[in-house]
């Protein structure tokens, strides 16, 4: 085998590929899925049909996208299995139910009924059909949400215990996995966030039209569904961001002191709005960690757990297993050190377990299963040879969060005004600046939502599992050949075939379907 | 259930879907004759028609199998996957390009052309169903890997299974994979020629030319069919003496002759549906060929197929057989004993398995609704 990180590394450029060209398309399909559902059922109750004609416009850019949320979806469950081998045996007892019951349930619906959504408009009754564009959109939120609890529980892991002698961790309680607050908010954080991208797209490409000058009603009613679909996703969005946020402070603390480029936290701890990090920032340094920064005072302590004067851990804390009370006293909790030293003695455990079985020793058995248990909780840490090698890379997970932030700041104050502005004053629409402005929102919306899972997968470096298996130990037996190659073939194929999308995605729009019917 | 009862129940769910998924693989058989037609001929719009509506149930099938292995029998799932991986990069990137391109092969705008999708799906259709071929005749005749948890505890080199360096690749070209891949490969071009002539009621033309298809392909099929049984029921495989189960117990095997042809004999009703299902194939094949106007044969062969194939995989893994034979380490082969998930996940698996009838019912109704008017109308 190769160098170790050297695979590890490009294992993981080849998932973060993978998985950022999947997101740009699967946000699309699940926001727009739900518009054109409510574009089909105006169209089934009114039998007007200029809402048909929408509906079939939009369907055509829905299919578009749909195609290559496929085709990058299919390599990411198998990556799991062939760049992700040793994650997939120590874990596969609990990851691959989700996975199988997305499939399952999930897969199937959607493959079935999309069929008869585009094809089947002389086929089946209009009801069949409504139902068939309906079920779509539900098998997409299906898949979401079951992707979305296989994830959340890489970052928050329960509903499982480690069986030495199987040497892998297996479920014991599925509803624990399933129901993870964890799971719960990223699924709506996730899924709403594509009803607010899916809106952005359609209040876009009306724009362009109206710039144009072409098809005035038709982008006018597609601006006021796709206002209501925004605004409502941005509402639970940002709901479900603040329930994430405390989620993040309670199980990946981590994760939230890299977010905010915070290395020595305090009692009502401010939040920054705006800063730019000093690169040359080492940990130990007492510098300041910014260049220049804008922040609210308190912001963070309220973010973290919705009290003004709640103590937030800095990375250094963290490291150091230091918390401070609000009355100002220091209380020490489980330092890095420490954490290595109990994995170290966890793996040393699980040798002195793997010897007695094979010795029929069961009192040694019994033995080195009761100091597993005890130690267990920091298992990935016996991998780790420094407490450095836990934080995750500060630079990236900070500016990603803030664009995130800053981002969807700016979406919600558009969003409102499109919602307003569509209804009160139509005017604004003809306006050159506001016009560019909505066409230029597609874009920022789509660096907010890869945003949001840059801080969330960077940020919970280096683990695969937190706290169980670090990314090092999840890897498969290949050499940085073979995943450089397939890297490389991936990052051609799927460029050249976004490239294909677009152009083809742009051809549609400019051709302006149904342009004669409505 | 027990957890013997669990692991058998699951690798016949799987044996289901990778019967289910080698019939829909006639979607990638058709695919293979696009390039034979002029891209803008009345027979290339009825293919493209026909397969247009079903190929993600294909893709999702296989999708769902790979998922359903996961769950069931993760052991499979890493030491496969990571192993041989050229063999599987290699059809999930025959597949990436197949999910894109019925969508965006007529669109305008298409700046890559029309042809250069059907050459696409032709690579997808050709490569796809030779390569998952050769991925189940390793069920058979085995693979160069070795299996040792304890790995695992090596910050060093932590990974549990190891395979030949070649990753794959000594796989796909080891002759007897190669015939069992081409015998799908034609097994799917005739089923596709046997769908068009019920699907489509086109013109003659159209109709008399996938007759021919089927009867060519068919014929090439039973070549390629009746070499792999010949290969099968000669072989010398493994068989399990001591099964270590999940709990670390280690497993023995010794080596049998005619290991297959006496798992057929010893499960007879496995062999009585296997002359079944090839009886049903054959039928299928020959009365489409030879009958003036007959269009139900994709119906016999696609039975017919799911029946041997599941009869394939239940001799590959039940009868105290190692489904994943180790070439270079025999205690490391997988067999569905020592290869599982725990008691709790395949119990809980099993539940949300009953929605498997709830699915087949409703892809059943959305084929009848949607087949009831023919690809020219």
């Amino acid at each position: 085998m190769d160098d170790l990180m050297t695979v590890v590394d490009w294992s993981r450029w080849q998932f973060a590929l993978t998985a950022m060209y999947h997101w740009l398309f699967v946000p699309l399909t699940l926001g727009l899925s739900v518009i054109i559902g409510i574009m089909e059922t105006i169209y089934y109750r009114t039998r007007n049909e200029k809402w048909l004609a929408t509906t079939k416009f939009w369907m055509t850019l829905f299919g578009i996208n749909f195609a290559m949320g496929v085709a990058t979806g299919i390599i990411l469950e198998f990556e799991f299995g062939t760049n992700w081998s040793n994650y997939s045996w120590f874990v596969g007892d609990i990851f691959g139910a989700p996975l199988a019951i997305e499939g399952l349930i999930a897969f199937f619906m959607e493959a079935t009924f999309i069929a008869i959504m585009f094809f089947g408009w002389k086929k089946v009754s209009p009801g069949f059909h409504l139902a068939s564009t309906w079920l779509t959109a539900l098998g997409a939120s299906i898949s979401a949400l079951w992707i979305l609890v296989a994830n959340a529980w890489m970052q928050y892991p329960v509903g499982m215990e480690f069986d030495p002698a199987q040497m892998r961790n297996v479920m014991d309680n599925f509803w624990e996995v399933a129901l993870s607050p964890v799971a719960i908010h990223k699924f709506f954080h996730a899924v709403f966030d594509g009803w607010v991208l899916a809106a952005v797209f359609v209040c876009g490409v009306s724009a362009w039209y109206l710039m144009k000058q072409r098809r005035r009603e038709f982008a006018m009613d597609s601006i006021k569904v796709a206002g209501w679909v925004g605004v409502i996703g941005m509402v639970f969005t940002l709901w479900t961001g603040d329930k994430s946020a405390v989620d993040v402070a309670r199980v990946q603390p981590m994760k939230l002191a890299a977010m905010e480029g915070l290395y020595n936290g305090s009692c009502g701890q401010e939040i920054v709005a705006f800063g730019i990090l000093d690169p040359s920032k080492e940990r130990t340094d007492p510098a300041d960690p910014y260049l220049m920064k804008i922040a609210i005072p308190k912001g963070l302590s309220f973010l973290a757990n919705h009290d003004f004067n709640s103590f937030v851990p800095g990375i250094n804390d963290l490291i150091d297993g230091i918390v401070i009370t609000e009355s100002g006293d220091t209380v020490r909790t489980t330092s890095y050190a420490e954490r290595i030293t109990m994995g170290k003695e966890a793996h040393e455990a699980l040798r002195a377990f793997d010897k007695a079985l094979a010795a029929g020793d069961s009192a040694g058995m019994d033995a080195a299963k009761a100091d597993l248990k005890k130690n267990y909780q920091y298992f990935g840490y016996g991998y780790l040879d420094s407490a450095d090698e836990a934080v995750p890379p500060v630079g990236m997970t900070f500016y990603s969060f803030h664009i995130m932030v800053l981002a969807g700041g700016y979406l919600t104050l558009f969003l409102i005004i499109v919602l307003i502005s569509v209804y009160r004053y139509p005017k604004l629409w003809e306006r050159r600046w506001w016009q560019w402005l909505s066409i230029l929102s597609i874009a920022i919306v789509w660096i907010c939502s890869e945003a949001g899972w840059v801080t969330a997968e960077v940020g919970r470096q280096p683990w695969i599992i937190e706290g169980l298996m670090p990314t090092r130990a999840a890897i498969s037996a290949i050499s940085s050949a073979s995943v450089q190659l397939t890297f490389w073939m991936f990052a051609a194929v799927f460029t050249a075939l976004l490239v294909a999308e677009i152009t083809i995605m742009l051809k549609q729009i400019k051709s302006g379907k149904n342009e004669d019917k409505y | 259930m027990e957890l013997e009862s669990l692991q058998i129940y699951w690798w016949l769910l799987i044996s289901v879907l990778g019967a289910l998924l080698v019939f829909l693989l006639f979607v990638q058989g058709g695919q293979t004759f696009l390039l034979g037609v002029s891209d803008r001929s009345e027979a290339s719009r009825l293919m493209i028609s026909s397969l247009g509506h079903k190929w993600e149930l294909t893709f999702t099938t296989l999708v769902v199998f790979g998922g359903a292995f996961f769950a069931s029998f993760p052991l499979f799932y890493s030491t496969s996957f990571g192993g041989a991986y050229w063999l599987w990069m290699l059809i999930l990137i025959s597949f990436v390009l197949q999910a894109v391109s019925y969508e965006f092969r007529a669109k305008s705008g298409n700046i890559f052309g029309t042809r250069t999708y059907d050459t696409f799906l032709f690579i997808n259709g050709c490569v796809g169903c030779i390569l998952l071929g050769v991925a189940v005749s390793m069920f058979f005749f085995g693979a160069e890997f070795s299996v040792s948890k304890g790995n695992i505890l090596d910050a060093g080199a932590p990974v549990i299974s190891q395979w030949a360096p070649s990753h794959g690749i000594e796989a796909i070209f080891y002759w007897k994979n190669l015939v069992l891949g081409f015998a799908v490969l034609f097994l799917a071009r005739t089923q596709a020629a046997l769908y068009f002539m019920n699907n489509n009621v086109g013109p003659d033309s159209f109709f008399a030319a996938n007759k021919q298809r089927v009867l060519v392909n068919g014929v090439i099929f039973v070549v390629f069919f009746l070499l792999f049984v010949g290969l099968l029921l000669s072989a010398t495989s493994l068989h399990t003496v001591v099964d270590g189960g999940i709990s670390g117990g280690k497993s023995v095997f010794e080596v049998r002759e005619f290991k297959y042809f006496f798992n057929y004999v010893e499960m007879w009703w496995c062999l009585a549906l296997f002359l079944v299902g090839v009886v049903m194939v054959l039928y299928g094949v020959l009365r489409s060929a030879f009958a003036k106007h007959y269009t139900c044969g994709i119906w016999w062969s696609g039975i017919g197929t799911v029946l041997v194939v599941l009869t394939l995989f239940w001799v590959a893994g039940y009868n105290n057989t190692p489904y994943y034979p180790s070439l270079i380490d025999p205690a490391s082969s997988l067999t569905i004993h020592n290869s599982s998930s725990s008691h709790f996940t395949l119990t809980a698996m099993s539940w949300v398995s009953l929605v498997i009838p709830f699915v087949l019912a409703y892809i059943a109704y959305a084929w009848y609704a949607m087949d009831r008017h023919h690809s020219h109308e």
